[in-house]
């Protein structure tokens, strides 16, 4: 197993370095200039100037070079400092923002609680929600029950964010007043009240989420669930006198979680990501709302820093939820 | 005589145990058997119905229809649909406009047709080249052996690839020169069809390269190789009509994902041009005026939700009658 995992982490450094380099290539491809909003009065060898201070007038291998040891070797300095207190990176350019001209990463660090409380609660909620439906409709299949589960799941599959969350708003917003459709990132939780506050805000954009999240894995778990309760070792435990509650959910469940737990594992990137869409919607500014302004302000370290974290977690994630695998089931040896 | 009728009466006997006792049943099609099994799916088949006439609506609702969706008539704008009159009798209406007009005075449902052209035709052709694209990669990677580790590490890496955000890196960075080139309208559409198909062949890579994997050790592939038929035939009348029913039921899941994928980026802003009608961005232009104009977001949001479910619910039902396993039970 361990071995197998120092493999899987190896492997991944040169599929990162690539993907790294084509996200690199695409974006220098990009026709846009970081100049255009620059008024036309600037004359062009001020511009050309500009340019170069923003690292422009290099040959590509040199800027890739560039922020590769900016994200790799200076960033990771100014994390040992920030909390041991040394003095690594003192003076050390960091991956600047096009945008703000401060460091990028600041800017993340910034974004990613709200991110992380909106878009990782719906997920937990999603999770929280789809197991009992999926436990209770494997267990009785084709009943009414499994049948609105099933109808259930494929509206959340076919209802896109955008409209879901734009009916909700209509809804709960507009016509019944329940809750603000804009998410307030300022409002600090004190006491009760603000917490009721905290709490209104966040029901639309997490309860939007969560139909997605609920409506895939309440399937997975429906499927697993099935898989299993025909198993012959159910019918050992119910022959030997087992509670039915024992049977489905200690012997049955623990071995239908072992698929959906690699399941959830590959979801957890997409939290990180951020819900665009819905991001946007409730004006929510996190991650995907950070990368959605650099990206319509050509803010291209921005970009390509944050798009490059999505491929880190997607890649990690990945090696988690097979490492994961192998660790639960032990019919599965990867040795 | 009498000991030779007796034994050829047994005989007759004999053989008439061995003969149907039954007229014998006529030989069944596949398609047929699949049609069976499809049509036991009341979900598949309604959504399958659904499909048709949406497909149909849209394409031929312009001839019915004859109103221009561009054409702007400020004088009849914010008209309401005719069915508030049920609950609002003071509301503007007209039977000219029978889903009412927007704030510019165009018709809705003209621009819901041909919204639903242009959404529908992005769909349908980013279904196809991401089909396209992976069924030639998964045959490649599953029949030619030396093939198969760099296009699977090239998938792999597909997967691992962050894909919503790299959407919208390619469409506003390459929105520029496309319409420069081709146009407006052309260069977004061979754009944006473009970028979904590159971004969602993988599935269909893997599973059609799991299939071909399975049909290659088989014996009529065998049979076809020792008669001296090339790889590229044997693909084409032995490999490919096998795996079609896999590919079937991907197929509904591409269209189901290019739709929405293509409202979404309408609904950003990196769609198609503003003047230029799709569900997603009829949609996202309804959004500031929703208190007001409900229908407008409605309406647009009702429609892609709806085919995206019955396309959903025909895949479902595809998937359990193109599957022989489940098929007559």
């Amino acid at each position: 197993m361990l071995t197998y995992t120092i493999r899987r982490l190896v492997l991944a450094i040169p599929t990162l370095l690539f993907i790294s380099i084509v996200i690199f290539l695409l974006l220098q491809l990009a026709p846009g200039d970081p100049m255009a909003q620059v008024p036309l009065t600037v004359p062009p060898e001020v511009k050309q100037r500009m340019r170069e201070a923003l690292g422009l007038g290099q040959p590509i291998h040199v800027q890739y070079w560039k922020w590769l040891v900016q994200f790799f070797w200076v960033e990771p300095q100014v994390v040992i400092d920030h909390w041991f207190g040394t003095a690594f990176a003192e003076g050390k350019l960091r991956v600047l923002s096009w945008q703000t001209r401060s460091p990028v990463m600041d800017i993340v660090v910034q974004r990613m609680p709200q991110t992380l409380w909106v878009v990782g609660m719906s997920y937990i909620v999603g999770i929280l929600i789809a197991l009992p439906i999926g436990i209770y409709s494997a267990y009785r299949q084709y009943s009414i029950f499994d049948q609105a589960g099933t109808f259930i799941s494929m509206i959340g599959f076919s209802i896109p964010p955008f409209f879901s969350g734009v009916v909700v708003i209509v809804i709960f917003s507009v016509n019944l007043g329940w809750f603000p459709s804009i998410y307030d990132t300022t409002h600090v939780v004190t006491d009760w009240d603000s917490f009721v506050v905290q709490l209104n805000q966040m029901i639309m954009p997490v309860m939007v989420l969560a139909l997605q999240t609920t409506a895939q894995i309440s399937r997975f778990m429906r499927a697993s669930m099935l898989d299993n309760l025909n198993q012959d070792y159910v019918r050992t435990a119910r022959a030997k006198g087992l509670k039915e509650s024992v049977v489905v959910m200690v012997h049955v469940l623990r071995n239908s979680m072992i698929p959906i737990i690699t399941v959830i594992a590959l979801g957890v990137p997409s939290i990180f990501g951020g819900a665009i869409i819905t991001e946007t919607l409730f004006k929510v500014n996190g991650i995907g709302q950070l990368l959605l302004t650099a990206l319509f302000a050509n803010d291209l370290p921005m970009v390509m820093t944050l798009t490059f974290i999505f491929a880190v977690l997607i890649v990690l994630f990945n090696l988690i939820a097979d490492v994961l695998y192998g660790l639960l089931d032990p019919r599965i040896r990867y040795d | 005589m009498t000991d030779q009728t007796v034994n050829a009466e047994a005989q007759a006997e004999a053989y008439g145990a061995l003969q149907d006792k039954e007229p014998p049943k006529e030989p069944r099609a596949q398609w047929k058997d699949v049609w069976d099994q499809f049509r036991k799916h009341k979900g598949a088949l309604i959504g399958g119905g659904f499909l048709l006439f949406i497909t149909l609506a849209v394409l031929i609702g312009p001839l019915v229809w004859q109103v221009d969706a561009k054409a702007l008539d400020i004088r009849n704008k914010d008209m309401r649909p005719l069915y508030t009159l049920l609950w609002d009798s003071t509301a503007r209406t007209s039977w000219a406009k029978p889903l009412g007009s927007d704030n510019l005075g165009r018709d809705i449902l003209a621009t819901l047709i041909a919204g639903g052209r242009a959404s529908m035709a992005v769909g349908w052709t980013a279904m196809i080249l991401a089909l396209s694209i992976g069924t030639a990669i998964g045959v490649c990677a599953g029949y030619f052996r030396k093939l198969d580790g760099p296009l699977m590490r090239l998938t792999d890496l597909f997967l691992s690839l962050p894909i919503l955000p790299l959407l919208l890196v390619a469409v506003t960075l390459f929105r520029q020169p496309l319409r420069a080139n081709f146009g407006p309208e052309t260069g977004m559409f061979i754009l944006i069809v473009g970028v979904i198909g590159i971004t969602s062949w993988m599935q269909t890579a893997r599973i059609v390269r799991g299939e071909i994997l399975a049909l290659k050790e088989r014996e009529f592939i065998l049979a076809a190789r020792s008669i001296g038929t090339t790889p590229f035939k044997i693909i084409r009348r032995h490999l490919l009509p096998n795996v079609i029913s896999p590919i079937m039921v991907s197929a509904t899941l591409g269209l189901a994902t290019a739709i929405i994928t293509e409202s979404a980026l309408s609904f950003l802003g990196v769609g198609f041009p503003s003047d230029f009608p799709t569900w997603g961005k009829l949609l996202s232009d309804a959004v500031p005026r929703m208190e007001e104009f409900p229908e407008r977001v409605m309406l647009p949001g009702i429609l892609i939700s709806l085919t995206v479910l019955s396309v959903n619910y025909l895949g479902d039902g595809l998937r359990d009658a193109l599957d022989p396993r489940i098929r007559g039970r």
